[in-house]
């Protein structure tokens, strides 16, 4: 039976949500193990895991959202069941979840999606109150010490900027007057200011008596906001840590292994030949040309966050855009790919960014999956010869060490690192002069990274050119010969891995930082989802002077 | 998913028994179905197991089958066409127009049917892939233009033979011998429509799961995205599919307008629902989960399993649709509720992949 805890007469010691021995399983696979936790009112608990460590497992539990748990949770003392999101808020918990773009309803209006959740409320009038809900919305926006007008309440939640949208959804949180608030990555689509701005809010919740749950990649955040330290690993609470937070203990705790780290390869190569080069390319209308040569025998490492260029860059060799002007040379030719295909034909290859969306095919086998661009090149007069697919998929499932159950396995039942190995060996396994990879060790454990890094290494060693796009500045020193910083469209900084030390290419890659507004990131239409992992370095966002420099990485996996 | 309040031990052999029985039944529930339809039928109706009577069958179903593999086809690529019976329509009239008031031989007629046909499935793939309007509507719209189109060349009515034109002279041309041949023509014992319904069908099944263009149709199908970085040309791989949709409904129209002799206007009306049925019937046979050939004839001799029986029986005709609803009830359960595998069928997305 589940009761509505009355007495806020607690001891500030008191904690607001306990859990003891709370187990989740899906079927046979156990996610989460006999977790022991307190929550104590004016406390932010930031909750620390690799992915599929049991963050989101635990935040679903704890928000209602996935009521097939066992153990106990008690609020204020009373053990409850949670088993419905409504329900956990009406006792007092609340969350807001990572996709703010989820939380907005697109059509509604601010003042609307606000007070959205009245509608699930059947004690309320069945008529909508356009002007009780603007005051209700009013209400709602004071709890963060906003006041929006009341043009803005009226306009289409949609076009809410990002950072707006994502105050509104805290805002809707804490109208319930919760006593537990579970944040899950609430900064990842934010501007350095627009977190700060996000910080001041939490900061006064907490002082106003509320329990918060933060979860988030970037060490800097929580070294600045966080009270104490939770860490889980395969289900498993690790550690919980109070201030000073030890971070190498806490990066051990997550990770399972301390050398790993700080993994910098020793000495770079450097590339010889020029396979590709970029002549006066402007990669965007404004800004100025650009010139590249891109080396066979070396792992470029191209930085850059969003809008920088990355992306631009990997989709004019890739075939998928052509350039506002410049040209670009393949091999000493002159190369102009109008489509996809023809930059397969001619060699060049890209692994996307977004690997459910522009990547994988669900329900397909790992063997179709990896032979798909290159179905002319496996059939005779169109006849598909599977011998052929089969020794392909043979080659890259032993090459990459792809887990799975065997070539005809479906791509739905890998993991997200292991898919992703399937899609870099898809296209690397045609012998590319170029390859190109669009953020390829997003969402993918160390391990897979190791590999996918090692076998970057050996196309290049074997004499092609392997360009890896990224924002996280340690996967890039993890892989790279060659670093190139790319800010605004330009290049900030071309040096060899070994040359260079990391506060430099830091330094440059957060060049853009010292202009206040972040164009790029501004422009970023709010109807978006999130954009993939906005990249702001802790180190940029909050100072964190104790986290070393390696830890500034914004997601481990 | 099961309760984790049961020890994880439990839970798993208890989901996997469970987890095998559903897919047994997935994979082989429906083949069961028409096995036991089929011997009931046979049991109770002596004259049901004649071999004039599967043929008859045969091709009697031969049509909607025919354009059912047109609806699967454009399922391949993630659309549907629900303007298959329009299409077919349309040919019955254009065939009898051509002949009759156009005196030509059945030849002419055929050819000027499967060229219409084409065009019909370009002007669909024109308006979904160039025009990005979603399928369901695009093909929709394409629906009412073409019957409205065949209802302006036919001035609203049924040609037949010898009929009067508005000027008072008789028309010129009637429905040749060779044209009725489609329909009336055998070759051995085998009726043509029942000869064209299994060539079709297995051209179809080779062309889907042999070729590589047959897999390049269901990676456009299932993420146009990947497919277009994988090199292949989705928008060109989709007008191929809608035409060759258009071209199989105009078969189909054929064959009917061969079976009933006039371009009779109301002919096709009923053939869009029961191809689009065949369509999805074929998806869950053998727990396949995806438009495929063999299927959608599977569902399409079901279906003529099910009305002839039925006639046998000497049940009303409306029982036959009350027949059809429920096997494709059953069947699109196996597809998406029970299967535990995807099933990749996005018939008729309400967004327009762009």
């Amino acid at each position: 039976m589940t009761t509505v805890p009355t007495t806020p007469v607690e001891g500030h010691d008191a904690s607001v949500v306990s859990l003891v021995g709370v187990s989740v399983a899906y079927g046979s696979n156990v996610v989460l193990t006999d977790v022991a936790l307190e929550f104590r009112p004016g406390e932010i608990t930031a909750l620390l895991g690799a992915n599929g460590a049991g963050k989101s497992t635990l935040i679903k539990a704890l928000s209602g959202a996935n009521s097939r748990y066992s153990g106990e949770i008690s609020i204020g003392g009373d053990v409850v069941h949670l088993s419905s999101p409504v329900q956990a808020r009406h006792l007092g918990i609340s969350a807001v979840h990572q996709k703010v773009a989820d939380g907005i309803v697109p059509g509604l209006s601010v003042a609307e999606n606000l007070t959205l959740d009245d509608l699930a409320q059947a004690s309320r009038h069945p008529l909508r109150n356009k002007r009780a809900a603007t005051a209700d919305a009013r209400a709602a926006l004071a709890t963060l010490g906003l006041d929006w007008s009341d043009s803005v309440l009226a306009q289409d939640a949609a076009d809410l900027a990002i950072s707006d949208a994502q105050l509104l959804v805290l805002a809707r949180a804490l109208r319930s007057t919760p006593r537990l608030l579970i944040l899950d990555e609430p900064t990842s689509a934010l501007t350095a200011a627009e977190a700060e701005r996000l910080f001041d809010v939490l900061r006064s919740l907490r002082a106003s008596g509320l329990s918060i749950i933060y979860v988030s990649h970037r060490f800097g955040e929580i070294e600045a906001l966080a009270d104490r330290v939770v860490v889980l690993r395969d289900g498993i609470v690790q550690s919980e840590s109070a201030r000073p937070f030890e971070w190498h203990e806490i990066l051990h705790d997550m990770l399972g292994r301390a050398t790993d780290l700080a993994h910098d390869r020793g000495s770079s190569h450097h590339g010889t030949t020029v396979i590709a080069r970029l002549d006066g390319i402007r990669l965007f209308p404004e800004s100025a040309p650009v010139d590249l040569d891109i080396k066979a025998g070396e792992v470029l490492g191209i930085l850059g966050l969003i809008g920088a260029g990355k992306t631009e860059i990997a989709e004019l060799l890739g075939g998928l855009a052509t350039p506002l002007a410049g040209s670009l040379t393949l091999s000493g030719a002159p190369y102009a790919p109008k489509r996809p295909g023809d930059a397969i034909k001619a060699g060049v290859v890209l692994v996307p960014e977004d690997r459910q969306r522009q990547g994988i095919l669900p329900g397909w086998s790992v063997l179709r999956n990896i032979t798909l661009p290159f179905l002319a090149e496996s059939s005779v007069a169109g006849l598909v010869r599977r011998r052929f697919e089969r020794s392909r998929a043979d080659t890259v499932i032993d090459t990459l060490s792809v887990v799975a159950s065997g070539p005809d396995a479906s791509i739905d039942d890998l993991s997200g690192g292991n898919q992703q190995k399937v899609v870099v060996g898809r296209w690397l396994s045609a012998r590319p002069k170029l390859a190109l990879l669009d953020e390829p060790f997003r969402g993918v454990d160390i391990a897979a990274r190791r590999e996918i890094g090692a076998r970057l290494s050996a196309i290049a060693a074997e004499g092609a050119a392997a360009v890896v796009l990224s924002s996280d500045v340690d996967e890039i020193f993890e892989v790279a010969d060659r670093i190139v910083v790319l800010v605004s469209g330009q290049i900030e900084l071309d040096r060899y891995a070994d040359e260079v030390d990391r506060s430099t290419v830091i330094g440059a890659f957060l060049g853009q930082r010292h202009e206040p507004p972040d164009a790029a990131a501004l422009a970023t239409p709010p109807a978006a989802a999130t954009p993939p992992a906005a990249a702001i370095p802790p180190a940029a966002a909050t100072p964190a002077p104790s986290a070393p420099e390696s830890d500034s990485r914004k997601d481990l996996e | 998913m099961t309760s984790p309040t049961v020890t994880p031990g439990a839970v798993a052999t208890r989901s996997s028994v469970g987890e095998r029985a559903a897919a047994f039944v997935v994979k082989w529930g429906f083949v069961a179905v028409t096995v036991a339809l089929i011997l009931f039928f046979v049991i109770t109706e002596p004259s049901f197991r004649t071999v004039d009577n599967i043929f008859g069958m045969l091709k009697f179903i031969a049509p909607t089958a025919i354009a059912g593999l047109g609806v699967m086809l454009a399922m391949t690529v993630g659309g549907i066409d629900l303007s298959v019976g329009a299409n077919a329509g349309f040919a019955v009239s254009i065939a009898a127009w051509t002949m009759v008031i156009g005196n030509q031989v059945g030849g002419v007629a055929v050819s000027v049917v499967l060229v219409c046909g084409v065009l019909i499935g370009a002007l669909n793939a024109f308006l979904i892939v160039v025009a990005r309007i979603p399928d369901l509507l695009a093909t929709l719209t394409t629906m009412f233009v073409i019957v409205g189109l065949k209802l302006i060349i036919v001035d609203g009515k049924s040609i037949s033979s010898q009929m009067t034109l508005s000027n008072g002279t008789t028309a010129p041309g009637k429905f040749t011998a060779d044209f009725l041949w489609l329909d009336r023509g055998s070759i051995g014992p085998v009726p043509v429509p029942v000869i064209i319904f299994v060539v079709i069908t297995v051209l179809l099944w080779f062309l889907l799961e042999r070729t590589r263009w047959g897999r390049a149709l269901f990676a456009v199908g299932t993420n146009s995205e990947a497919a277009r970085l994988s090199g292949i040309r989705v928008q060109w791989y989709r007008t191929v599919a809608y035409m060759g949709c258009g071209l199989l409904a105009s078969i189909a129209g054929l064959l009917l307008a061969a079976r009933i002799g006039q371009g009779d206007v109301s002919a096709g009306n009923s053939l869009l629902l029961d191809a689009v049925a065949v369509a999805l019937v074929g998806v869950s046979v053998l727990g396949i989960g995806r438009p495929n050939a063999w299927g959608t004839a599977l569902g399409a001799v079901l279906i003529a399993v099910m009305v002839t029986g039925f006639t046998m029986l000497g049940l009303p005709y409306y029982a036959q649709d009350f027949g059809k609803g429920i096997v494709l009830l059953v069947a699109l359960l196996f597809s998406f509720t029970f299967s535990r595998r995807r099933t990749v069928v996005t018939a008729g997305s309400t967004t327009s992949a762009s």
